[in-house]
């Protein structure tokens, strides 16, 4: 018995492990041979059941992948099989799955990769929801339980649950096909995928409402999920987000005070921004923009990555950041890019300059509700004098914000305007 | 697999097309529904008059009731179908949105619901 219970211990780590590092490509897998997403998840749960039972007992199969998904195909196949001879609809499914099984064998690396792909197109695809694009996104890519993915964004288990099964089934009914998109389709849906990243980094990052002000995991997954594409289609502006996003988390440690209060950019301290981070980002950026095919996240990118080049706020080279705000508005404008360009001209230029043109932008109307917009004038006036002004600002800020952090620091800048 | 597309369109819009634009419009309608039918895509597709013609009809406590116009008032009416028969969504959306009125109003892609034979 001696031996064969060490080897049956290793054998378990060896399904933990497999499970850890492959479940994710094993199921993207299973539901293009099975064509069905729950299917597929019951014949997952199957495949790695069966190797708990046998791999202890005679040994981890040399391509343990492959063993898995030949697995969890065969008894997906078999279940249809059964219930088929209750029920006659389940009949034509099993006929399908028969039909389907001449694709890629599931050794083939290259289709497995493409798998991937597949799966993350058919989560990401426009015809579903914004919010049950993420949530699958984050269930099926990434592998997060529905509590998990409800906790990240504050909402009950149930309703993560429903937008899954309603997204699901319309994958299903409408026919949403398992495919990467055509050459000609590629850059919008490339963009639509690359919106879902970047919404579950922002949720991480800074969350809309609520108390912490970053919610780690949910920035850890998106980064995860940019580095997948990254290696399965280095697109530049798939390597434009991930530096953008890696040059955002880089600041992670020195964007809280240690008692958990917000700090800004510009009076963070550098010394605690993630070096190795900032290299990783820089050079992505570098690679995006060398292809001239870049977007506004590698614009973006490239913006972080001058702050992460100045040793200090005051040295940081504002004309180069205004430069690449004015390509940024012209590749995708929009009120807030203005106002950050506002906040960069501010710099360059001094408050004044910066006041006129974030007044022209609110006198639009355009961004009347966007707290950030009134704490940047807020910020500007009380740089200019101009204390009345900035309190009032301050207040309109304070009376938009969600956040608790932030409110914080607004009361904060309140009670040091003086009288 | 058959979809139905149900194209939307602002009539007023549409009425208050001078007759130059409105004849290539008619005339995009004709070469689509050529360029589907030669595709296979087409099954079917009419377009119907205008809203004034409606008629909605409801029996309630057991009495047909019939009232002037369509089921709703929207900004956009429904103004004629396709019935397509697709590969798959990717394929219906790529033929719904080479219809003229997606440009101008909208198309909704519905799936054929297909029954079990008993």
């Amino acid at each position: 018995m001696g031996e064969g219970a060490v080897a049956g211990a290793g054998a378990r780590e060896t399904v933990d492990a497999v499970y850890r590092a492959d479940s994710r490509r094993v199921l993207a897998t299973l539901i293009r041979l099975l064509g069905d997403f729950d299917l597929a998840e019951e014949a997952l749960h199957d495949a790695f059941t069966a190797a708990v039972e046998r791999w202890p007992r005679d040994g981890v199969p040399a391509n343990p992948r492959a063993w898995l998904v030949s697995t969890g195909r065969f008894k997906a196949i078999d279940g249809i099989r059964r219930r088929a001879r209750f029920d006659g609809s389940v009949a034509e499914l099993g006929r399908r799955v028969d039909a389907d099984a001449s694709g890629p064998a599931a050794g083939d690396e290259e289709s497995v990769e493409d798998d991937r792909l597949r799966l993350i197109f058919t989560c990401c695809h426009p015809a579903l929801p914004p919010d049950a694009q993420i949530a699958l996104t984050l269930r099926e890519v990434c592998g997060l339980t529905t509590e998990e993915i409800a906790r990240a964004f504050l909402t009950g288990p149930p309703t993560v649950a429903q937008r899954i099964v309603r997204a699901k089934a319309k994958i299903r009914d409408a026919r949403i096909p398992y495919q990467v998109p055509s050459r000609a389709d590629l850059p919008d849906r490339l963009d639509a995928v690359l919106h879902v990243v970047y919404l579950v980094f922002n949720e991480g990052y800074s969350a809309s409402s609520g108390t912490s002000l970053t919610r780690h995991d949910l920035s850890g997954e998106a980064i995860r999920l940019a580095r997948l594409l990254s290696d399965l289609l280095p697109e530049p502006e798939t390597l434009g987000l991930l530096a953008l996003m890696l040059l955002h988390e880089s600041r992670r440690a020195a964007r809280t005070s240690p008692a958990g209060e917000l700090v800004l950019l510009g009076d963070q301290d550098r010394s605690l921004w993630n070096r190795d981070l900032v290299a990783e980002g820089s050079a992505l950026v570098q690679r995006a923009l060398l292809s001239r095919r870049f977007g506004p996240y590698t614009l973006q990118a490239a913006i972080a990555a001058v702050h992460a080049e100045a040793p200090d706020a005051a040295a940081t080279d504002w004309a180069q950041i205004v430069g690449l705000y004015d390509v940024l508005a012209r590749a995708d404008p929009s009120p807030v890019v203005e106002l950050n360009r506002a906040a960069a001209v501010a710099m360059r230029d001094g408050p004044l300059a910066g006041l006129t043109l974030i007044d022209a932008i609110l006198a639009r109307g355009d961004l009347a509700d966007y707290h950030l917009a009134h704490s940047a004038r807020a910020d500007l006036c009380r740089r200019l004098g101009r204390t009345a002004e900035a309190r009032a600002s301050y207040e309109r800020a304070l009376r938009l914000t969600r956040q608790e952090p932030e409110r914080r620091f607004l009361e904060r800048r309140v009670g040091e305007l003086p009288d | 697999m058959k979809y139905l597309c149900l194209i939307y369109d602002d009539e007023k819009k549409l009425g208050a097309m001078p007759k130059s634009e409105s004849d290539a419009f008619m005339g995009e309608y004709y070469a689509f529904t050529e360029g589907i039918q030669k595709s296979g895509h087409y099954v079917a597709g009419e377009a119907l008059q205008p809203i004034h013609t409606a008629t909605t009809v409801r029996i309630r406590n057991g009495k047909v009731s019939t009232t002037d116009g369509p089921f709703a008032e929207t900004k956009e009416q429904l103004g004629g179908f396709y019935l397509i028969n697709a590969r798959d969504l990717n394929d219906a959306i790529q033929v719904a949105s080479k219809i003229p009125s997606a440009r101008l109003g909208s198309v909704e892609v519905r799936p054929i619901m297909v029954f079990d034979q008993q």
